[in-house]
């Protein structure tokens, strides 16, 4: 009797308390999701407003881009070049560097190194990227200055490059553990077979992690493209339509920031033009992730 | 090649003198001297954590992919110490082969598995003879049959038989002169494990064998020699009994060693 009701009372709390964590759970998720349909909803939704005023093919033809000025042009060229090119030279900075950190780290790093290298990284990921972008502006201009004299104060190759080496601990650490996670009986195959160190690393646990090393890769990228403090400090205001790395230039997150701090009136199409603009990053992201996504399915290696 | 040379006579692949293997202070393998002759299959035999692939490790110096590892003594590989200074480890494994108790391809095609090692070796071979030495090795490993079709094939695809199989061809690629098998079927099917044994075999000729097993009648009835290893009240392992497989397992000299091939412990 005794022990029928000891056993029959918290077996219904635990029903109710368990009922409760699972609302919480789902009520958590929903929120999540709830709020970026909410997002997307609104960018589409502001995006087809501007679009009903500016047409798409002069968006996509036009190759000046002066919605603040009084002959006002719609193309939307000149800031994603930019974009492009500042995330391009980062990339050139972070992928090589992330890596060559990474295999250190995992295959010839020792434990000692490693517990000391992997926070200092992580000190590196946690230092604000406005103080990353003051310091492209007056260091690394200045110094670029001594070797490029015809260098621009505000450019894309200080921004690019400053943006890289924060990026270094993305890459770094995601492709770290990737090949982390590389199992130890690989590498003892590897040897087994006469390698040196360096060939089990770079034939057999690079390739065997490369779809994780991909998608850091491609992570990175995509935090390149919207990365926006460095590059509207650095890199310049002026949206122009070029690939040279030592003129100010304007990417889609320096304009962002240009009509937000304005006063551009709510309704206006200059206003519209904040969504056009965030639309189209939103939409290089998202390819990008989608990309990242094909690739970690197709070239995952299932191990067992 | 000169020492190849001077020791065309003798009859031993792999002599270990008076070899002790530590992780640490701990002490894992005690004194262990033991010869192991060439074209013949070794068993190493005993219950678990005795020290059979810590001394099997040492062979080819896998050893020292553990930080902690040390190992005293000497084991002389045609003569010559390959713990002595200046050896280079990577060497040594190329004429001393793995192949290890689960089955590891890499995830990489049949092909680049089986050809991974004579690349890394730098061996300059024209399409033709990288095609010729895959398919000997895989017809070497029993396995050419059944994947000749399907040569670009990830050899995780394989199943777990064929997985080891391929682990061994790709071991065979390089050319060793001895092959190390830790508890290579242990994880197969008793079909898979029967066709292993067949082409140890067949392996026999022309390579030198040592395989760990506990499988007491796969050591009885593949083996040449068999070495039984027990471990004292400290955990160290040690070598209790050395000879013939069918004088260790008809008429061992040793009781522990009686108890042991009669199941009483381990
Ligand atoms: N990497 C290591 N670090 C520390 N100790 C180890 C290591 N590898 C093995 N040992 C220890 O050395 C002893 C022998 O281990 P070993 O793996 O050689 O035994 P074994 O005979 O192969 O056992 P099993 O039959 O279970 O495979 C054990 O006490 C084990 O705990
Ligand atoms: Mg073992």
């Amino acid at each position: 009797m005794a022990v029928t009701e000891l056993r029959r009372q918290p077996s219904l709390l635990r029903a109710a308390f368990e009922r409760f964590i699972q609302v919480l759970l789902v009520f958590a998720a929903a929120i999540s999701i709830l709020t970026t349909a909410g997002i997307v909803f609104s960018l589409v939704f502001e995006t087809i407003a501007f679009f009903s005023e500016v047409s798409i093919v002069e968006f996509l033809t036009e190759t000046e881009w002066t919605p603040l000025f009084s002959i006002k042009k719609y193309g939307i060229w000149p800031l994603v070049t930019a974009t492009v090119l500042t995330s391009a030279i980062a990339m050139m900075v972070a992928v090589p560097l992330g890596l060559i950190a990474a295999i250190f780290l995992s295959e010839f790093a020792s434990d000692n190194i490693r517990r000391t290298v992997k926070p200092l990284l992580e000190i590196l990921a946690g230092i604000p990227t406005v103080v990353y972008g003051y310091f492209a502006l007056t260091t690394i201009t200045p110094f670029l200055k001594n070797f490029i004299p015809t260098l621009s104060i505000f450019n894309s190759l200080s921004a690019g490059l400053v943006m890289g080496v924060m990026l270094i601990p993305f890459v770094a650490s995601l492709s770290e553990d990737a090949l982390s996670a590389v199992p130890n009986s690989l590498r003892e195959a590897a040897y087994g077979l006469g390698s040196t160190r360096f060939e089990v690393a770079v034939r057999v646990i690079t390739p065997a992690a490369i779809s994780g090393i991909v998608a850091s890769i491609v992570l990175a990228f995509s935090r390149a493209i919207g990365e926006t403090m460095i590059v509207a400090i650095a890199a310049g205001q002026n949206p122009r339509l070029t690939f040279d790395p030592t003129v100010p230039v304007m990417t889609m997150t320096s304009y962002i920031v240009q009509v937000s701090l304005g006063d551009t009136p709510y309704g206006s199409l200059s206003y519209y033009t904040l969504y056009a603009v965030g639309f189209t990053l939103f939409i290089f992201t998202f390819i990008l992730n989608i990309f990242s996504y094909w690739m970690v399915r197709k070239f995952r290696e299932v191990y067992d | 090649m000169t020492t190849h040379d001077l020791e065309y006579d003798n009859p031993n692949a792999i002599e270990a003198h008076n070899m002790s293997v530590y992780y640490g202070s701990f002490r894992a393998v005690k004194d262990v001297s033991l010869a192991i002759e060439k074209n013949r299959i070794t068993a190493l035999i005993g219950p678990s954590g005795c020290g059979k692939s810590t001394v099997l490790r040492s062979f080819n110096r896998m050893n020292d992919l553990v930080p902690s590892a040390r190992v005293e003594g000497q084991v002389l590989f045609h003569g010559e110490n390959i713990y002595a200074p200046g050896v280079d480890p990577v060497n040594v494994r190329r004429r001393i082969g793995m192949v290890f108790q689960k089955p590891n391809p890499f995830p990489k095609s049949i092909y680049e598995n089986v050809i991974y090692g004579p690349r890394i070796n730098g061996w300059k071979l024209s399409r033709r003879e990288m095609d010729e030495l895959v398919e000997r090795s895989l017809r070497g490993a029993a396995l050419w049959d059944e994947v000749k079709d399907k040569l670009n094939q990830n050899g995780l695809s394989l199943s777990g038989g064929q997985q080891q199989r391929l682990c061994i061809a790709r071991a065979l690629a390089v050319e060793p002169e001895v092959i190390l098998m830790d508890e290579p079927c242990s994880a197969l099917d008793p079909i898979s494990t029967l066709k292993i044994e067949e082409l140890m075999f067949e392996l026999r000729q022309h390579y030198t064998i040592i395989i760990v097993t506990h499988n007491m009648q796969q050591a009885s009835r593949a083996s040449d020699y068999t070495a039984f290893f027990l471990m004292d009240s400290d955990r160290t392992g040690q070598l209790v009994e050395y000879g013939s497989t069918s004088q260790i397992f008809q008429n061992p000299k040793d009781e522990r060693t009686e108890q042991y091939i009669s199941g009483q412990f381990g």
